[in-house]
């Protein structure tokens, strides 16, 4: 109980914090009126010099928006949104810049130690411009690893292969971005997808042309480059023939956001033998101790196989936001296409998690796979929602799925709700589930050797997530590893 | 000053009284061994000197090296030297057996503070024991006790032992499951740490065991008490005529 006090209170201060450092000053010219209208979509196309096609786009979502209603569902629950009480967009807020790490909270800086981030890109993450000149830039370019991101660009470049944000692809690549956008999830697919569609915000866009191996891990650049994309993510990634890339999304840092809701949309496109690996690691935060004021995150993601023998794979580790929905999902249109998800999400304290994968198998000899690991604690609830579904034509369709869920004392609930449809007779899907509670004595067998109760915890859940931590790029699995202990903090005892 | 010092100790575990008035000393270099019919409570007494959750102490006190143990939370136990062989020892998925030994020999290293193993320090040490344990490199890579025999968990636990260095080495009858030559392997790596400065419980059903590792001190206990103490000689006529004597005087 303790540890989660200290939780508690170390969010409360970073609450603190941000406020004396003038989070909440905003220049309003850089804001869209409150509320959802025509006018909003029209003034945020405005503000992104977008042609007039992608107004168009945007404005027939918005009036498909008006015509549909809010699922519910997801075992998630949450107080009524009120879509005319919101900003759609505000241009990116620049941190407050300081001049040292030493005016931020000890306590800050104590959990960036624990995950393992070294201090050069804890001060690019916080802001920190150094004295030399009296530069006040926007985080994303403060650093003096602007350098090292404008090397990444040149390799990029060099093998041809576009990366930029989605606004500016819409300008500078428009006859890729209007091939693309939207055809993996299509505007009317669901409600908060056509919400994002018509108000989206940015995001990014990746094209690796044929035969190209991205020369880096996206994640890489991005790590010296986050971008500060607002609420309506947007990401569209192609693979073209026998192209591979590797993105991750997200940051083990700790984050935060005035905004409450968060509703993106990614879509991943591979054709002939192409693939694309999509990693998330997602540290929202969860809200305070009664549950309140945390994220709550409402995203579509999906990927389409669309030639053959082609792949998708989908890693993500889940630890952060209020409440969570979502479903990482593959078309497997291709003849041996193959779709794999890998999912850590865990839930403590007040959190909801609605999340699962859909895997579509329309093509012949298409393969998927499905390992999912949900980690319940406090008074969470963590539900594993699949979908595995063989079409008429996919003969030799394969499916395995394995959920298995740990659950951490006794006030939390794990759920798996799987759906399967065969179509045809040849498809072959297996399905495996176990819940089992933290052992009492495996944690004080690993106390008994030394290790504090948190420890052990830690311990303990990190074998049990082990196979799907194997699937992230390497320095990150590091790092999930210890943001998955950091999570479960105050969990036990 | 002696290792452990038990004194009086009444346990209840879910309203049940098991140890009733239990006392028992144990001094630097000695070796004791305790022996007892099933259900008299051997198990129980380690797992409340190692500080197990779910016990209630309700009379008596625990010494370790003068110092109180039953104020101490488990894992200080440990790093004091407090070390538990299990009598079953539990399977921890997914994490390397490697990466256990390193994890919890630093964490009790850091309670100390000591300075951690740097990493090739470590791996000679561990390689060291393992090897006089005859325990393959192979069975260190694979997740703690998963898919271990029987045997190969005791010489997990006495491996640990060795690496650990406690000062109080209790081991849960460490000779259950073990065939003759693994008991051999396993008794000389316990009789290897034997040393003046180092004391042992061992809890065994069996006589055989004490052939091995050769006692100072043998205890019979029965329904939740001491019952009776003596040299090894003791081992013997209990081998020869049973538990059923003592039942009475319990
Ligand atoms: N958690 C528990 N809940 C209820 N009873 C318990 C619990 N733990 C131990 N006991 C009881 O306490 C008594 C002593 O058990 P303990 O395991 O200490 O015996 P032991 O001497 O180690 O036996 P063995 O030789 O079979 O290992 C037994 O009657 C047992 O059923
Ligand atoms: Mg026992």
């Amino acid at each position: 109980m303790a540890a989660v006090q200290e939780t508690v209170d170390r969010v409360r201060r970073i609450d603190v914090d941000q406020y004396r450092y003038g989070f909440e000053t905003l220049i309003e010219s850089d804001k869209a009126p409150k509320g959802l209208s025509e006018d909003t979509v029209r003034f945020i196309s405005a503000k992104k010099n977008e042609p007039a096609w992608m107004l168009e786009w945007r404005l027939e979502a918005y009036r498909r928006w008006l015509t549909m209603t809010e699922p519910n569902w997801a075992r998630v629950d949450y107080p009524k949104i009120d879509y005319q009480d919101l900003y759609y967009y505000s241009a990116p807020k620049p941190k407050k810049t300081i001049g040292s790490l030493d005016e931020i909270d000890p306590d800050i800086l104590e959990t960036y130690k624990k995950l393992g981030i070294p201090l050069r890109e804890v001060e690019v993450l916080e802001g920190v411009v150094r004295p030399e000149g009296e530069r006040r830039i926007a985080v994303d370019a403060v650093f003096d690893s602007v350098s090292v991101a404008t090397t990444f660009q040149k390799e990029l470049k060099q093998a041809g292969v576009i990366f930029m944000p989605i606004s500016e692809a819409i300008r500078e690549h428009p006859e890729l971005v209007r091939k693309y956008l939207g055809t993996v999830v299509p505007t009317s697919d669901n409600y908060f997808a056509t919400l994002n569609s018509a108000v989206f915000s940015d995001g990014s866009f990746v094209y690796v042309p044929p035969g190209v191996r991205c020369p880096m891990e996206l994640s890489t650049y991005f790590r010296i480059n986050e971008r500060n994309t607002g609420q309506f993510e947007r990401t569209l990634i192609i693979a073209d023939k026998g192209a591979y890339v590797s993105y991750l999304e997200g940051c083990t840092a700790p984050q935060r956001d005035e905004n409450q809701l968060h509703a993106a949309v990614v879509e991943l496109v591979t054709h002939v033998d192409a693939e694309i690996k999509y990693s998330t690691v997602q540290n929202w935060y969860p809200g305070n101790s009664e549950g309140k004021g945390g994220i709550y995150n409402f995203v579509t993601k999906r990927g389409d196989c669309r030639g053959n023998n082609s792949k998708i794979s989908w890693t993500q580790v889940e630890t952060g936001s209020a409440i969570t929905w979502k479903y990482p999902s593959c078309i497997l249109r291709g003849d041996n296409s193959r779709g794999e998800f890998y999912s850590i999400a865990i839930s403590n304290g007040h959190q909801q998690v609605d999340s699962g994968t859909k895997m579509i198998h329309l093509g012949k000899n298409t393969t998927s796979r499905i390992i999912s690991k949900g980690i319940a604690a406090g008074v969470s609830q963590n539900t594993y929602r699949g979908l595995v579904t063989a079409h008429r034509k996919a003969t030799g369709a394969r499916n395995f799925t394995a959920c298995d869920s740990l659950l951490i004392g006794d006030k939390c609930g794990a759920h798996t709700v799987p759906y399967i449809e065969a179509k045809n007779s040849s498809a072959l899907f297996e399905h495996e589930a176990t819940t089992s509670k933290i052992s009492e004595d495996v944690l004080f067998y690993c106390v008994q050797r030394g290790l504090s109760q948190e420890e052990a915890v830690g311990l303990v859940v990190n074998g049990f997530v082990k196979d799907v931590l194997q699937q992230l790029p390497m320095e990150f699995a590091v790092e999930a590893q210890k943001l998955i202990s950091i999570s479960l903090e105050g969990s036990v005892g | 000053m002696s290792i452990l010092e038990v004194k009086n100790l009444q346990v209840r575990v879910e309203e049940r009284e098991i140890l009733h008035g239990l006392s028992l000393t144990v001094n630097p270099g000695e070796v004791h061994a305790i022996m007892g019919p099933n259900g008299s409570g051997k198990s129980t007494l380690s797992h409340v000197i190692a500080g197990k959750p779910g016990y209630e102490v309700t009379g008596g006190e625990i010494l370790f090296k003068g110092e109180n143990l039953l104020e101490m939370s488990p894992d200080v136990r440990s790093s004091k030297g407090v070390f538990l062989a299990f009598q079953y020892p539990v399977e921890i998925p997914g994490v390397a057996t490697m990466t256990f030994l390193r994890t919890a020999l630093n964490a009790q290293r850091k309670a100390r503070g000591e300075s951690e193993f740097s990493t090739p320090d470590f791996l000679k040490k561990v390689r060291s024991v393992a090897a006089s344990l005859n325990i393959p490199q192979d069975m260190l890579r694979r997740g703690v006790n998963v898919g271990f025999s029987g045997g190969e968990k005791k010489r997990n636990e006495i491996l640990q032992m060795a690496l650990f260095e406690p000062s109080l080495c209790i081991l849960d009858e460490m000779d259950s499951g073990l065939d003759i030559d693994a008991l051999r392997v396993a008794a000389d790596g316990v009789n290897a740490l034997r040393s003046p400065d180092r004391a042992m419980v061992v809890i065994t059903h069996y006589q055989r065991l004490l052939n091995y590792i050769v006692p100072d001190f043998v205890h019979v206990m029965s329904k939740g008490k001491v019952v009776k103490s003596g040299g090894k000689e003791l081992a013997l006529e209990l081998e020869a005529s049973g538990y059923a004597q003592f039942e009475d005087a319990a």
